[in-house]
């Protein structure tokens, strides 16, 4: 009686252990597919969108935002888009946002992964306001770069002048010409991908990229001297001190060190 | 037939309205099986994928929490189980991968593999620890059954090779593999429609133990009272598809709402 009961015992850590064992090789499997799927691409998401980590928690999934698109730009990454299953994206070159004034995919989200908030202002939807992407140009495919007169890109741009810009150059080469070059404001840029849409170069010489990949940051440390208020930045700054044997004694200052040189 | 007939009409219909939603605007059912909206006012979400996404850190907005919560009230108070053999597209799949096992006798000719029900049950465990961990709705972003909805709405993409999979894992590998050992939202339903009124009944006056019901059984186990006792299948595997009262001659199985007050009596 004593030992069957020990048995028992025996036999339900033993199941247990082995549960265990099998639950952690399942795991690591499904967990290093699902870091694979999340990090698979740089993918553009609807206007509203929170940003990518928060997004992949909230959105259900529901295509709702899709179905909402007029012009079929939103779609459900399906297996074999390499995407994030199930969660909407567009691909700028193929169908671009369009950009529509009631942005009928934001209000339909149920779960908030897109958000209302980041795309009205004073209470009223504002599509210029979304942040979906940033154009980046590639100034060696541009043919504006090279001189031939293009301006497809900044003629798409549906923020004409203020997205994209043109830059006037003098051509030295012809010394007759300008070039056109097409610069993107960052700042004012919404990601449509209208431009890329429109870019006439056999693959897109201008593409939209999520902004978290392409906007820098230039810290606390740097702060533009010619203006008060970006000035008062470098109070947030800080230094890193390193302490060593060396940092114990004075600098020494063998520039100016003047000693024994007119003797 | 006729229980069979109508989970089919009810399956596809439900997919036919999303497809209607999605490429007409029809404002009868939109969305897909994660989240819909029903005649252009109600929320229904799925409550598995709203338990992950708030394992997951998420914000769970109003919407998808009285979306999540009506879902839960109609399975845990009525229908039990029913999501799986009556909405689930899947299980027109694994039915399909089934009845072909039946008919071919796979099952006679083929060695068991040993795999316990409570797989799932681990899966389901699995698939929130993940959640948690990763910050990520971890089932949703593989689960084949959202890949199957939302691909016939949506567009398939690779998708297919996904369900061939589960097909072939149920007709060769194991007896209703996926929906009754691995599937977690069969598991999650599982717990949620333990103690829901619609329920088979067995009478063991009428039963004449040929056991028929056993072999089209997809979760047997929920059927030990045949031929020993009356009693209402009360197990929350049961996915009340009805097939058992459907292929039993003897009229000893038949639908009924379970009887709490009786129940607190014996």
């Amino acid at each position: 009686m004593q030992k069957g009961h020990m048995s028992d015992r025996r036999k339900f850590i033993l199941t247990m252990a082995r549960s265990v064992g099998l639950a952690g090789i399942g795991a690591l499997i499904w967990s290093s597919v699902l870091e694979e799927s999340v990090h698979a691409s740089l993918l553009l998401r609807p206007p509203g969108a929170l940003n990518e980590e928060e997004f992949l928690k909230t959105c259900i999934k529901c295509g709702l935002c899709v179905s909402a698109c007029p012009y079929d730009t939103l779609k459900l990454a399906a297996p074999g888009d390499k995407k994030p299953m199930g969660t909407p994206f567009f691909d700028a070159r193929e169908i671009p946002c369009y950009m529509c004034e009631d942005i009928p995919c934001v209000p339909v989200c149920p779960s908030g992964a897109l958000g209302e908030k980041s795309v009205s202002s004073n209470g009223e939807l504002d599509i210029n306001l979304a942040k979906m992407g940033v154009a980046v140009v590639d100034p060696y495919a541009c043919i504006a770069f090279w001189g031939i007169q293009c301006d497809a890109c900044y003629r798409a741009c549906p923020l004409l002048d203020e997205a994209i810009v043109l830059e006037y150059e003098r051509n030295e080469r012809t010394g007759k010409h300008a070039f056109l070059k097409p610069v993107v404001v960052p700042d004012v840029c919404t990601g449509c991908g209208m431009c890329e849409h429109a870019c006439i170069t056999e693959k897109a010489s201008i593409t939209i990229l999520p902004r978290e990949v392409v906007m820098g940051r230039a810290g606390d440390h740097y702060v533009k001297g010619w203006d008060k208020q970006d000035q008062k930045r470098v109070k947030n700054a800080r230094a890193t001190i390193t302490k060593t044997e060396i940092s114990k004694k004075s600098a020494l200052d063998s520039l100016n060190d003047e000693t024994g040189l007119f003797e | 037939m006729r229980y069979l007939i109508s989970r089919r009409i009810v399956q596809v219909s439900i997919i036919v309205f999303y497809i209607l939603a999605h490429l007409y605007g029809l404002k009868i059912l939109e969305g897909n099986l994660s989240s819909s909206i029903l005649f252009g006012a109600i929320p229904l979400s799925d409550p598995f994928a709203v338990l992950q996404m708030f394992v997951a850190g998420s914000i769970i907005t109003m919407d998808i929490f009285i979306g999540a919560l009506i879902i839960t009230i109609f399975y845990g108070l009525l229908g039990g189980r029913m999501f799986c053999s009556w909405v689930c597209p899947v299980n027109i799949v694994t039915d399909a991968a089934n009845y072909l096992r039946r008919k071919l006798g796979i099952t006679a000719i083929q060695k068991r593999v040993y795999m316990s029900r409570n797989i799932r049950y681990w899966v389901l465990g699995l698939s929130l620890f993940l959640s948690f961990f990763m910050g990520l709705t971890a089932f949703e972003l593989v689960s084949p059954i959202s890949i199957l909805h939302r691909g016939l709405i949506f567009g398939m993409g690779f998708g297919f090779s996904v369900v061939l999979i589960i097909f072939f894992f149920d007709l060769l590998v194991h007896e209703n593999g996926w929906c009754g050992y691995v599937c977690p939202l069969g598991a999650f339903y599982s717990l949620v429609g333990k103690y829901s009124l619609i329920r088979v009944k067995h009478n063991v006056d009428k039963c004449t133990e040929c056991m028929e019901c056993k072999v089209v059984c997809p979760e047997k186990e929920v059927l030990f009272m045949v031929g020993k006792s009356s009693q209402i299948v009360n197990m929350g595997a049961c996915t009340n598809c009805a097939r058992c009262i459907e292929v039993c001659a003897d009229d000893a199985l038949n639908f009924s709402i379970r009887n709490f007050s009786k129940k607190n009596k014996e």
